[in-house]
């Protein structure tokens, strides 16, 4: 995995003079003290964090809470007051006007939350623009153009207006606009939030199969717990122009590291975000096929529990047994093999708890969570998965 | 105590009085200059429309409005002018429009470089626009006096005088339009690489071009409201005919000549917003 764009300590001020107001800042004034002795904003304040290359990295934050001025840092729409920007190794703040024409032809590409298309220009007029201020030739940006409108579902309104489309199919264009120019880095400023509820979810899902075919490394603004979660490899949680917790989403909600993120995220369904090796434990109690009957019953005895899943010795799954069959085999003089049960749930580690739901409601054994080579890894009571649901 | 004290006297004419006649001594050559190109256009369109037969001219009115308006609208505009024919002011309304037409031309030339210029220098509005305001409310006679003495007597100095006036509007709504450009649509542009100046031609202008179309109307109107006044310095035109109709007390060429003025206006009206409206971009 490699480093996309490395952000050091990125301190954006808004107003006349914010070079004076540095100073202030980190001395520890508060930004409302800023502004009201200045009338300086702070947008950003000693921001740092990495995205990888691939990855969708979603920053989320309420309104005013400085994603959208980061965002725009990215691709120097704002000029940082100070810090560093590193992509591909190298500091686009430093960058003079051809460099940075450049960086914004080849290497980035936007969305934007109200579209900010071209109303003048058609659909693919649109998608050729990033080409045309390229200078790429009309025969092929117009090709390239046509088999982007394909990508994002749009072919056969080509030669519309943006004012002929619905909302989802002008973000679409949007959409189209950005990958057109084949950037290796996608800023998508709160791309879907103007839009209504069914069709976001239809637009969520549909970049997640476009990501998953073009692998760009993207970072996703949004205000939307839920949204941040669903797209998110890894999330950043902003407020008041500082990053205060970055993670995967289950990590930040199993541990919130603060109070404000706690609540942030008390809306989210926690069973479309925790995963089964989330709530999974390692169980007391593991008996090998080998052990046999003695063994078994002694570790159910002393661990209180009425079954026990049984490995073999390359700790794969072979059954589980309860201890009123064991008892009864010691009597009978079966062997462990002989009273395994089958009739047990598996589930792999990454499988969402909202799927686990139903099993755990009607099953009477615990869930076992096994890897691909049917390797035991942990156990799931069913206690834990409607747990997860308060 | 009730009068203003005679003792605070300011004489600022005199200092504009100077600055004129220095401009008309070392500079008369540059108006000379300026002032003789201006009529060589002038009076080549003004030929050139008076040597066109009336009936096409006619005829070129009735299909602009037809085809930019409907077809009753053509026939209407077509009957004023006959109309105008009618009262024997054929070659002089040729004479108004070529004033009216080059007038525009250099409002336009002038003013939507100027207006984007404005846009782009914040700082320069705080003077720009109380000239503006200068221009259009001082009384038109008082810019006659320093362009007499530029240009002498005649047309020239009536395209200027009628250009100083329809001028800010056309540097106006070129501001209005290219300011109003939606911030995200400019952010687009620079986010894909434009530079200023391809964002101006591929995006800000054709925002801009429907408000920059009703500058050209507005130019237009301003233009033809400045015939009248521009005649007292010897333009030949409609508004010599008025002048003369009020400095005989002759109140049929007054109202004949009068109204020609207005038809001439509501037909150049209809017609330029009609055009400017085929560029409006519906928002839905």
């Amino acid at each position: 995995m490699t480093v996309k764009i490395q952000v050091e300590n990125l301190t954006k001020i808004f107003g006349r003079n914010p070079k004076t107001v540095l100073t202030r800042l980190k001395n520890g004034d508060s930004k409302d003290a800023i502004f009201k002795e200045t009338g300086h904003t702070v947008g950003l304040n000693n921001v740092s964090f990495e995205v990888n290359t691939g990855e969708t990295f979603v920053i989320m934050g309420l309104s005013g809470s400085g994603k959208s001025t980061l965002a725009r840092c990215l691709n120097l729409l704002n000029t940082p007051t100070e810090g560093k920007i590193h992509v591909d190794g190298s500091n686009i703040v430093e960058y003079n006007k051809n460099e940075l024409r450049e960086f914004r032809q080849k290497k980035v590409g936007m969305v934007f939350q109200h579209f900010g298309l071209f109303t003048h220009r058609t659909v693919i007029g649109n998608v050729e623009y990033g080409l045309e201020v390229r200078g790429v030739s009309t025969q092929e940006r117009s090709e390239i153009a046509k088999k982007t409108l394909d990508t994002v579902g749009l072919e056969g309104w080509e030669y519309r207006y943006p004012r002929e489309l619905s909302g989802g199919m002008r973000q679409r264009v949007g959409l189209a606009r950005a990958l057109a120019n084949d950037p290796d880095i996608l800023l998508m400023d709160e791309p879907f939030s103007a839009l209504d509820p069914l069709i976001r979810r239809d637009m969520q899902l549909e970049l997640l199969d476009i990501q998953a075919k073009l692998k760009k490394t993207i970072v996703f603004i949004t205000h939307d717990v839920n949204e941040a979660f669903k797209l998110g490899d890894r999330v950043a949680v902003m407020k008041d122009g500082v990053i205060e917790q970055i993670g995967v989403p289950e990590e930040i909600l199993a541990q919130p590291a603060n109070d404000y993120i706690a609540d942030f995220v008390q809306d989210v369904d926690k069973t479309k975000i925790l995963q089964a090796k989330n709530i999974m434990v390692k169980p007391n109690a593991l008996v090998s096929l080998k052990d046999g009957l003695k063994v078994a019953v002694k570790e159910m005895q002393t661990n209180g529990i009425s079954s026990v899943f049984v490995v073999d010795s390359e700790r794969k799954l072979q059954g589980l047994v309860t201890i009123d069959d064991t008892i009864a085999a010691i009597k009978e003089g079966k062997t462990l093999k002989e009273i395994l049960i089958k009739e047990y749930e598996t589930t792999s580690a990454g499988t969402c708890i909202q799927e686990l739901i139903p099993i755990a409601t009607y099953k009477k054994y615990p869930i076992a969570v096994v890897d691909e080579e049917n390797k035991f890894m942990g156990i799931i009571m069913r206690v834990s998965v409607l747990a997860a649901l308060i | 105590m009730t009068n203003f004290p005679a003792a605070i006297s300011f004489k600022i004419g005199i200092y504009v009085e100077y600055f004129v006649k220095w401009l008309m001594k070392y500079y008369g050559n540059v108006f000379d200059a300026i002032g003789a190109s201006i009529l060589w256009f002038l009076l080549n369109i003004e030929k050139f429309l008076i040597w066109l037969p009336w009936w096409i001219f006619v005829l070129v009115i009735f299909i602009m409005g037809w085809r930019i308006k409907k077809f009753m609208a053509g026939l209407l505009y077509a009957a004023l002018l006959i109309l105008i024919g009618g009262f024997g002011y054929w070659e002089l309304m040729m004479s108004t429009l070529a004033v009216v037409l080059i007038s525009v031309v250099i409002s336009v030339v002038i003013g939507i470089p100027l207006g984007i210029f404005i846009t782009y220098n914040a700082k320069i509005e705080v003077f720009m626009k109380p000239t503006l305001d200068a221009m259009q409310t001082m009384p038109s006679f008082v810019y006659l006096i320093p362009a007499l003495l530029l240009f002498g007597l005649g047309k020239v100095p009536a395209v200027f005088a009628t250009t100083i006036y329809s001028l800010p509007p056309m540097i106006r709504l070129t501001e209005l339009g290219v300011r109003n450009v939606p911030k995200e649509m400019v952010e687009a542009a620079h986010a894909f690489g434009s530079s200023k100046w391809q964002t101006l031609v591929k995006v800000q202008l054709p925002q801009a071009l429907p408000t920059i179309m009703t500058g050209i109307n507005q130019t237009t109107m301003m233009a033809l409201a400045m015939v009248v006044i521009s005649s007292m310095i010897g333009a030949k035109g409609l508004g010599m005919e008025v002048l003369i109709a009020i400095s005989r007390i002759d109140i049929a060429r007054g109202f004949e000549s009068g109204l020609s003025i207005v038809i001439l206006a509501i037909i150049i009206d209809r017609l330029s917003q009609g055009i400017a409206n085929r560029y409006k971009i519906p928002e839905k």
